[in-house]
């Protein structure tokens, strides 16, 4: 039986009358890279935060290594060793690329000195290290979204959300996130990603779940989702199943 | 390294200068203004602690002075207790009501907290207008006969003002110094790196209204007359903000410079000509705001940089 580091049973949540988590079920494997594609709107964002502690489900579990952390709030979410970056890049605009990451460092280390040991660490595994200097706020985004990566690994994670990483990247850009990506799991970081580029998907992961207004409608290894109707048609339409 | 040791040695220069004028002979009137400047250094340092480095916007703060203002009288007028310990409890009540506000909106954020507290400093504002007898209601409180002379509370407000800038530098490069930056520029970002950011915001909300409480009760002993109008109104909180965003949000030095500016401009308009202050004052928000939101350290760092 494989190890269970994140699980979710059951996991509902609706906004007014939308139903945007429908009894999602899933499991996360300690080491495992895996992906969480779906259509635009399939409620993918909605189970990260819902995880992350930024949304509080209306019924449904979820455990972090078997404890229930399903009301628990972000910040201690965080403590515990899940750790998120934002589909729309959240730096801290006036603060340099160095204290973006110190200050992400601070809530699990002895010292602000501490924490800038550690940010530089992260420079360092990032190739960052030129722009530590430069203020977070003039940076374009192909270095603000390695910055979302650089603080969440400065919170020490056992588990690393990413929320579409390389949307608005160029190719090459792309090329590297996905080199930095796996590095990361080299690391021994278990990551779970949303993504809608396929060519990002399909090398990177491990296993996929895909989504549907809502609902998980496949899982599986890349290839077979690749091949599967249902997940044809939820992203091509019928026709194409 | 070399710009930190300008900083502390006009610093060392200014508070030379700042203790050696009193033996200088200045009339009355320039240590009242003294006074003045020193006692909005106070306020705006207090205020920009929750504004510009927390980024948590208060237009309430009038309550926070006004409840040190009337804690310090009231228990010297009915118990006898000295003003000075009467300080230090007006500090002490000022940030029990800012702890028991920041519980209760602490879920609100931007300009639905900034109104939360605009709010709930209205209600301070009319309560202490209505209960006459114990307030004094509209006629306020007076003390009848001087506290301490006007050199004494000179160096009591010149003392408190260097405390608190003290402990303003101690907070901004300690980890809550980090955190609470962090809360300022992205409250969301802040949880997701694991601040707990509504504790962060509740305690500096008190800190916060701490110092500015003492200030409140400080005005109340050296002013000896006051009544909700001059403590509790709107202009009250707005002439916290003027300083330090005019001086510069987020910055010790800041509300430092900007009391320096605005407490002798404020004094020559209440001179010539009482309404225009509150049109000059509207007019130089507008202005700031829009060329340099930085305030006047924005500027200088702008001019030294080239």
């Amino acid at each position: 039986m494989t190890d269970i580091l994140l699980e979710t049973q059951n996991l509902n949540k609706r906004f007014g009358g939308l139903k945007a988590v429908s009894k999602m079920d899933l499991v996360v494997h300690p080491g495992e890279i895996l992906g969480l594609i779906g259509p635009n709107g399939a409620g993918k964002t909605t189970v990260f935060n819902l995880i992350s502690g930024f949304l509080r489900p209306d019924s449904g579990l979820i455990y972090f290594q078997s404890e229930e952390i399903t009301r628990v709030k972000a910040h201690e979410i965080c403590r515990k060793g899940i750790a998120r970056t934002f589909q729309l890049v959240k730096p801290f605009g006036k603060m340099t690329i160095l204290k973006n990451i110190q200050v992400s460092a601070l809530s699990k280390s002895d010292s602000v000195k501490k924490a800038e040991l550690i940010a530089l660490e992260i420079l360092d595994f990032l190739n960052l290290s030129p722009l530590k200097e430069k203020i977070a706020g003039e940076l374009p985004v192909g270095y603000l979204k390695l910055l979302e990566v650089a603080k969440a690994l400065a919170t020490k994670p056992k588990l690393l959300l990413l929320d579409e990483p390389i949307a608005g990247l160029n190719p090459s850009e792309v090329v590297r996130f996905m080199e930095v990506i796996r590095r990361i799991r080299e690391l021994g970081i278990t990551i779970f990603l949303v993504e809608h580029v396929m060519k990002a998907i399909m090398p990177l992961c491990d296993r996929v779940i895909v989504m549907h207004y809502g609902e998980k409608i496949a899982e599986g290894p890349p290839y077979e989702i690749a091949k599967d109707p249902k997940v044809i048609q939820a992203y091509l339409g019928v026709s194409y199943a | 390294m070399e710009s930190r040791k300008i900083t502390l040695l006009s610093g060392i220069v200014a508070l030379a200068i700042l203790i050696a004028i009193p033996f200088f002979g200045p009339s009355k009137y320039v240590m009242h203004i003294l006074i003045l400047v020193l006692l909005n250094m106070l306020l705006g340092q207090s205020w920009n602690l929750l504004g510009g480095f927390t980024g948590q916007i208060s237009f309430g703060h009038a309550a926070m002075y006004g409840i040190g203002a009337y804690t310090s009288t009231l228990l010297y007028l009915k118990l006898g207790l000295s003003p000075w310990i009467g300080m230090f409890l007006g500090g002490l009540l000022a940030a029990f009501y800012a702890t028991l506000l920041g519980t209760i909106t602490f879920r609100l954020r931007g300009p639905y907290f900034a109104l939360s507290t605009l709010a709930t400093a209205e209600v301070i504002r009319l309560i202490a207008q209505n209960w006459d007898t114990f307030t004094g209601g509209d006629d306020g409180l007076s003390i009848h006969f001087e506290i301490a002379p006007r050199v004494v509370e000179y160096f009591i407000i010149l003392g408190i003002v260097i405390a608190t800038v003290l402990v303003m530098h101690a907070i901004s490069i300690s980890r809550m110094g980090y955190y609470l930056s962090a809360i300022r520029e992205d409250e969301d970002a802040s949880r997701a790196i694991g601040i707990d950011a509504t504790k962060f915001k509740v305690l500096t909300l008190t800190i916060s209204a701490f110092f500015t409480g003492i200030g409140g009760s400080f005005f109340a002993s050296y002013q000896l007359y006051f009544n909700p109008h001059v403590v509790l109104t709107v202009h009250t909180s707005m002439q916290m903000i003027f300083i330090s965003i005019v001086g510069g949000m987020g910055t010790i030095i800041g509300p430092i410079i900007g009391a320096i500016l605005l407490v002798p401009i404020a004094e020559i308009f209440r001179v010539v000509s009482p309404t225009a202050n509150l049109l000059i004052y509207g007019l130089v928000i507008v202005v700031v705001m829009r060329f340099m939101p930085e305030g006047l350290v924005g500027i200088g760092k702008r001019l030294f940089k080239d």
